[in-house]
């Protein structure tokens, strides 16, 4: 690689020329200034904040986009350049609502801490602002037009990583509005609710829709019952919020926590999980014996749910029909266990505590639905609301001892606890398929081939005499590449988890926003995250699902068998082609 | 009167053609440019039916279309009144004429009376400055236009209708 | 011979023969002009008038064609009446009923209409007309060229009013180091050209030509005169003989959708020769030569970028495209271009696309434009059916084709980027350069991007060659830029001058001066981009860099004169608001910071304007042009700079005393009734909207300065001038 010396600050440095001055100022200590720019995402350049002064050019140039040149010398601080780019965050806060003190990312907004490190002090040229109402259809994202600042960061998630498309500017000039097709509400667009919106937005523009107000009131009302559940990736990332280093497992503290917050009984989601393999393993197993519907399409993520559903409608038959580890235990919980405790199933509130913002979306799908009416799932909080509710009740999270699950269904095996990352389900449910099909107990437990998988893998795992074609997908836009080798019918596929969120449930649109030093879809932040469940589950004795003793008492007592008439009534959905059609 | 909720068969076969040919999704703008012809604007309806013809984003045909000028997301008024707001036209009092249409009509910039016999847009340099200020009704040009003159317009064109 | 010079020379014999076989030239030939701008003045309905009359006349040696627009577009529709071997007429603002005086005096008696005439300049027939070049910078140096002839035609005893002279512009015949010390000069109705040196030559040549009726062979120039048909049908006007046309020169002259007009007109001659030598870099080697510099805005020399394309990349797929997005407001020299002589754009980029080695075109033209439109469409197909366009032009080997796209109404697709989003199908928002369009294009390849009058420029340097070209224009700027010349000057419309012609000899040569006796205030060149030039920088010659140092640009040509009665906040407004609306919204400086550039202005201009201002003004300008990311909106704050450096006093006053000088800003203009002149009729009184005038019959009237809502209508209706305005 050709170096290229240059100066930056009058510091003299030596840097590949395939780089930006961004990046060459950042290997010395210097973070320039920032907004619309992505490491992730396409650089946008648009924002102009991140300008600096190049000694021979009379205009400024953006940083994240000019790549260096030999004996180039750079001023990112002078006066000259400071005033400007102060002035270019006041523009934008000249049209941003003022309402910081009322607002969500009141403290963690990047817009905020912009005004603050660039010195806008007073507002030199306040005028007209943009005014727009709250664009709340979802029943997972709200959109808020007067902020957003135009960086394009959610356009291009949704585009690029997502392969949605859903988003898109809208008109031009002061008049520019980010928003789906012809203006249209969240709940009437191609949205699949992954909430990637959320996560790359630098200001409040997109938010998970919430749902705390309900669930206070449910805590407060004496006649219910209230449960809440706890998604495997919530554990790996909740401590982010209490300033714990990314991939701090905080499942004891949670637990706690959500005690303290009045919660009656505290399950683990992984239950769920555990049960979703077995009927999953059983699935799969029936399908190779009969060799139709193959590849069979995991179905956990309910954002990969409805992308399927509107993108890829012709695949319905090949996903599993198996509901979502949360929903499955939260009709067990309005089932088995209302009726092992004896409480009117209307009298249960469940909450489930979720890194994803699809699942509030999920648990008002008409078919997720109990034959009586009631959802199985009432509410459900991200990971960010948790954090929020535990800080709103006073609770020192660090300083919470550990506590135990509520059983019967708090017992987890260490597959279940993969379910938070890519390929964890595909690992969870090779160990329970492959005993299944070859009678014989697995000497190596750990699929490594599955393993930290970087949007995309493909492996072949020999079970016995089978060779299984699997592949793991996370980010539609892997998706939309794997799905198209399968319609091409290219080769024949047994299994694939499809994920919707980058790194899987851990980068899911409802988790921390990044701590210090870390930007959002920072694949150092899900490696950290996934690096715990992964410990989580070497920790653990029992690591096979079908190993689970309360699964097991739960079939005996309850289901009778995976796949049995029961288990298809309540562990089991179906899905529907949604307009409007996506293009693929 | 055309069918107003599916496009044409002429422009299906327009949009089939774009999609024979290299980078089919570069001819969206031509097909919208054909759409407003046949039906004066762009409905929802319509734009929906080309991203899925020509496997382009909804949002995308959003938009563009939104972003271009050009393009209406309204029906016109049977008389369709642009005014040229360009520099000359402005020099020799364009903001008067607009005026005179503003109050005869009782309707902004972009806006369709609610007969839907007239609608008002101003247009971009319409390049004939040396005639300024120019209106043009439909596709009638009108050169060196007087205030007065824009009322008389508009009441020909009212007792036209009447009568 | 090879294979292109073989079908050029085929090409031209055959539309030879069928002109010879018409009878063309023996045949009465009316013009009518048509452009859009020529159809929005009526003349539609003079085509249809003539081709009636004729048909009653049931003559068949008259015929009627169609051509482009002149540029004198104040005067349209304009008519030429050809008669054989005789000097054209040309007639101004045909109506209906002139049609009829001109066809039966004109046509059929052979009597000009003298008060129909273009300019009333030729208010009778002269035998002869002689345009003599009086440029400024390469004619004779020692005596004034028209009075030199009329002493010599005098001396030989030519009969007065016989002959008729006119200084010219620019021949483009002298070489550089014959500048000053020759004299050019054409003879009509014969078109010959005559060049000399000294008194007595000139005398030969007079007594040659006037008394023994001979063409002086001796001093006849042969050099391949480009704008010889141009001035045979326009040099006698004085509009025009200053001009000296390249890129227009068959714009008027001939039927833009005749193919045949257009090669008769030494049309493709310059692709025959390129496709001949069969030698891109030669190609580029003239252009780089020439000094051609691209002439839609930034001024960036063509042939360096020509040469881009070819040099940092092997990708075999290369586009060339035409920038025909022409959205400055106030220009329209592209629509002129594209509606008057479609073939020389098609053939620029044929030149260019065989010089960079591309297989693909794209005209990008505003879809507000449906006559170029159409006549573009109709040059494409006649170009693919004469095997000028598609596979194996000219037989010569090399493919190429052009497609047309629309633009949709966003002024920002001018630029670039934005442009080769918007033939992508997206929408047209600048993207970041580089890398520029040259390395990585349309869909990623290597594009060259031209604008109309630029790629119209190509045709003729290939055909007279580089050093010709060269010679033409300023040291830096070379050949002739079209202005769009508007606002407050007689002669609005279109002109070609010479780079290096003065602002001064455009407004009054060309432009004829300031209608109703006002002053000239300032000129506003390059559109929303440029900036205004105050009067006493009016000698500055026109060229990119001299330009550019008055914080102007020489932009796409537009040029807006600007009398007393302007008022430059509202003017520096005015472009802001046109910048602010094309905003395309990219980026925070230009979609935030124009819109506080126009508020404040906005407040200075109703009277709540304070000092601190323009402070505000000059700060956000500037972060503006250094911090944007694209061309229009680094340009956007250029007409408010201007405005603030030539003429910041005008601004003060604005806010501190709350008037504006030039009675522009209706806010903060007030009427008042001068007590000596009132008669007391009451008409301000009953006219008034706001019935804000109070008095009795013949006593004084007041207005009610809180309920007058600035019409007007007093100060107009007075027949006493009593009501005076501030």
């Amino acid at each position: 690689m050709k170096h290229a010396n240059i100066y930056i600050d009058n510091e003299k440095l030596s840097v590949p020329e395939s780089m930006t001055i961004m990046e060459a100022a950042e290997t010395i200590g210097i973070r320039i200034p920032r907004l619309c720019y992505h490491p992730q995402l396409s650089i946008e350049g648009a924002c102009r904040v991140c300008i600096v002064q190049v000694e021979g050019s009379n205009k400024y140039m953006t940083s994240c986009s000019a790549k260096v040149w030999e004996g180039m010398r750079v001023k990112t601080n002078s006066p000259e350049i400071r005033q400007a780019r102060r002035d270019i965050v006041e523009l934008i806060i000249d049209n941003h609502p003022m309402e910081c003190q009322t607002c969500e990312r009141d403290g963690n907004c990047e817009l905020q801490n912009l005004a603050y490190s660039q010195g806008v002090r007073d507002r030199l040229f306040e005028g007209k602002r943009k005014l727009h109402p709250l664009e709340s259809s979802s029943a997972s994202v709200i959109r808020n037009a007067e902020k957003c600042v135009l960086c394009r960061r959610c356009v291009r998630v949704c585009a690029e990583i997502q392969g949605i498309h859903n988003l898109s500017q809208l008109h031009r000039g002061f008049n520019t509005v980010v928003s789906p097709a012809f203006e249209a509400g969240m709940a009437d667009s191609v949205c699949i609710n992954c909430g990637q919106c959320i996560n790359v937005c630098p200001t409040a523009a997109f938010l998970e829709k919430p749902h705390t107000e309900r669930i206070w009131r449910a805590l407060e009302n004496p006649d219910l019952f209230v449960i809440a559940h706890i998604a495997p990736a919530i554990r790996a990332a909740i401590g982010e919020g209490f300033n714990l280093p990314p991939g701090t497992p905080c499942t004891g503290q949670t637990v706690t926590a959500l005690r303290r917050l009045g919660f009656d009984a505290v399950f683990d989601t992984n239950f769920g999980a555990d049960l979703t393999i077995v009927e999953e393993a059983n699935e799969l197993v029936h399908r190779l014996e009969k060799n139709e519907n193959l590849p069979l399409l995991t179905s956990c993520s309910p954002g990969w749910i409805k992308f399927m559903e509107h993108f890829y409608p012709e695949l319905i038959p090949h996903a599993s029909t198996c509901k979502s580890p949360m929903q499955m235990l939260s009709t067990l919980l309005k089932t088995y266990y209302a009726e092992k405790k004896g409480i009117d199933p209307q009298n249960i509130y469940v909450v489930g505590v979720m890194p994803c913002v699809a699942k509030k979306f999920e648990i008002e799908r008409p078919e997720q639905q109990s034959p009586e009416g009631y959802p199985y799932t009432d509410a459900v909080v991200t990971t960010r609301e948790l954090i929020w509710m535990i800080k709103a009740y006073g609770i020192d999270f660090t300083r919470l001892p550990e506590s135990d699950f509520d059983h019967p269904l708090g017992y987890s095996t260490g597959a279940a606890d993969l379910f938070g990352t890519t390929g964890g389900v595909m690992e969870a449910a090779l160990r329970t398929a492959a005993e299944k099909l070859t009678g014989k107990p697995l000497t190596e437990l750990n699929f490594e081939d599955v393993r930290q998988v970087e949007g995309l893998k493909e492996a072949t795992i020999q079970v016995g005499k089978l060779s299984l074609n699997v592949a793991v997908a996370n980010g539609l836009t892997n998706a939309k590449i794997i799905l198209e080798k399968v319609k091409a019918g290219e080769k024949q596929y047994h299994l694939i988890e499809l994920m919707a969120c980058p790194g899987g449930c851990i980068g899911g649109g409802g988790q921390p926003y990044p701590p210090d030093g870390y930007y959002v879809l920072d694949p150092e932040i899900n490696k950290l995250r996934a690096k715990a469940l992964y410990n989580i589950d070497q920790a653990k004795s029992i690591r096979k699902s079908h190993e689970n003793p309360y699964i097991l008492k739960l079939y005996e007592e309850f289901l009778k068998e995976p796949g049995s008439h029961k288990a298809h009534e309540l562990l089991h959905t179906t899905y529907t082609p949604r307009e409007p059609k996506g293009i693929k | 009167m055309s069918d107003h909720t599916k496009l044409d068969s002429e422009i299906i076969k327009f949009i089939d053609e774009c999609r024979e040919k290299e980078h089919a999704d570069s001819y969206l703008i031509a097909v919208l440019h054909k759409i407003q012809g046949k039906y004066g604007y762009l409905s929802d309806v319509h734009m929906h039916e080309v991203a899925q013809r020509l496997q382009v984003p909804s949002s995308t045909v959003s938009g563009v279309a939104t972003f271009y000028h050009f393009f209406r997301l309204q029906p016109k008024g049977k008389y369709h009144i642009s005014l040229c707001l360009g520099t000359a036209c402005f020099v020799k009092g364009a903001d008067k004429i607009l005026e005179a249409f503003r109050s005869e009509l009782g309707i902004e910039l972009g806006e369709t009376t609610s007969d839907k016999l007239f609608s008002l847009e101003c247009s971009r340099c319409l390049g004939v400055c040396a005639l300024a200020p120019v209106v043009t009704i439909n596709d009638q040009v009108y050169s060196k236009v007087s205030p007065t003159q824009a009322a008389e317009l508009i009441n020909k064109a009212r007792f036209e209708e009447a009568a | 011979m090879g294979q292109a010079l073989h079908y050029y020379d085929a090409l031209k014999q055959f539309i030879e023969a069928r002109r010879q076989q018409s009878g063309l030239a023996e045949k009465i030939l009316i013009q009518v002009g048509s452009a859009t701008c020529e159809k929005a003045a009526g003349s539609d309905l003079v085509m249809k008038e003539f081709q009636k009359l004729i048909r009653a006349s049931g003559r068949d040696d008259i015929l009627i064609k169609q051509t482009g627009c002149t540029g004198r577009c104040a005067r349209e529709p304009i008519v030429g009446v050809f008669f054989p071997g005789q000097i054209p007429i040309k007639y101004e603002r045909v109506t209906i009923d002139r049609v009829q005086t001109i066809f039966q005096e004109h046509i059929l008696q052979g009597i000009t209409v003298p008060e129909f005439v273009l300019d009333k300049k030729t208010d009778k027939r002269y035998d002869y007309v002689i345009t003599v070049c009086s440029s400024e910078k390469c004619r004779h140096t020692k005596a004034d060229p028209e009075k030199m002839i009329m002493d010599a035609l005098v001396k030989e005893g030519v009969p007065d009013g016989t002959v008729r002279i006119f200084g010219g512009g620019c021949f483009g015949l002298c070489a550089n180091d014959q500048a000053g010390k020759q004299q050019v000069m054409m003879v009509f109705p014969e078109r010959v050209i005559y060049t000399f040196e000294t008194d007595e030559q000139l005398e030969e040549i007079i007594h040659s030509h006037f008394s023994q009726k001979q063409i002086h062979s001796k001093y006849l120039t042969q050099a391949d005169f480009i704008t010889e048909q141009f001035f045979s049908m326009y040099g006698d006007v004085s509009f025009f003989n200053k001009q000296t046309r390249l890129t227009l020169r068959n714009s008027g002259l001939i039927d833009p959708e005749s193919l045949v007009d257009y090669v008769m007109n030494k049309g493709y001659e310059g692709l025959a020769k390129v496709l001949e030598k069969d030698d891109p870099s030669w190609v580029i080697d003239e252009i780089l030569k020439s000094g051609l510099r691209g002439r839609g805005g930034g001024g960036f020399p063509t042939g360096e970028k020509w040469k881009n394309a070819i040099t940092y990349t092997n990708d075999p797929t290369k586009y060339v495209v035409c920038n025909a997005d022409e959205g400055d407001p106030g220009a329209f020299m592209d629509r002129s271009a594209l509606e008057g002589d479609p073939f020389i754009i098609l053939e620029g980029m044929t030149i260019g696309a065989f010089a960079i080695g591309a297989r693909r075109g794209f005209i990008y033209v505003r879809a507000e434009y449906p006559l170029a439109i159409e006549r573009l469409e109709k040059a494409i197909a006649k170009a693919r059916e004469n095997n000028l366009l598609g596979e194996n032009i000219m037989n010569s080997g090399f493919d190429f084709d052009i497609e047309i796209r629309l633009g949709a109404g966003a002024f920002v697709c001018g630029e670039e980027t934005a442009l080769m989003l918007s033939i992508e199908g997206k929408r047209g928002q600048p993207r970041l350069r580089p890398p520029y369009p040259t390395q990585s294009g349309l869909w990623g390849h290597p594009t060259v991007i031209n604008n109309v009058e630029t790629w119209a420029n190509v045709p003729t340097i290939i055909l007279y060659g580089a050093e010709w070209f060269s010679r033409i224009g300023t040291a830096k700027s070379k050949g002739t830029k079209v202005f769009a010349l508007a606002g407050k000057v007689r002669n609005t419309g279109l002109v070609e001058v010479p780079m290096g012609t003065t602002l001064k000899e455009i407004i009054f040569d060309i432009g004829g001066g300031i209608p109703e006796n006002r002053k000239l205030k300032a000129v506003q060149t390059g559109g929303p981009s440029g900036g205004c030039i105050p009067i006493d920088k009016l000698d500055t010659p026109v060229d990119y860099d001299e330009l550019a140092k008055l914080g102007s640009i020489m932009g796409s040509g537009g040029m807006i004169v600007l009398d007393e009665s302007d008022c430059m906040v509202q003017t520096a407004k005015f472009f802001l608001e046109f910048t602010q609306s094309e905003s395309c919204g990219k980026c925070v400086p230009c979609r935030e910071g124009t819109l506080r550039m126009l508020e404040i202005l906005e407040r200075i201009v109703s009277g709540n304007g304070q000092m601190d201002d323009i402070t505000k003004l000059e700060r956000l300008s500037r972060m503006i042009q250094k911090a944007s990311l694209c061309g229009l909106g680094m340009t956007a704050p250029n007409p408010v700079m201007s405005a603030l450096e030539n003429f910041r006093e005008e601004f003060i006053i604005h806010i501190t005393e709350k008037r504006c000088p030039s009675h522009r800003c209706a806010q903060l203009i007030r009427y008042e009734i001068i007590e000596e002149k009132c008669t007391g009729c009451t008409l301000c009184a009953r006219r008034c909207p706001a019935t804000c005038i109070t008095g009795r019959p013949r006593q004084v009237h007041f207005i009610d300065q809180k309920a007058c809502i600035k019409c007007g209508e007093c100060f107009n209706v007075c027949k006493f001038d009593a009501v005076f305005k501030i």
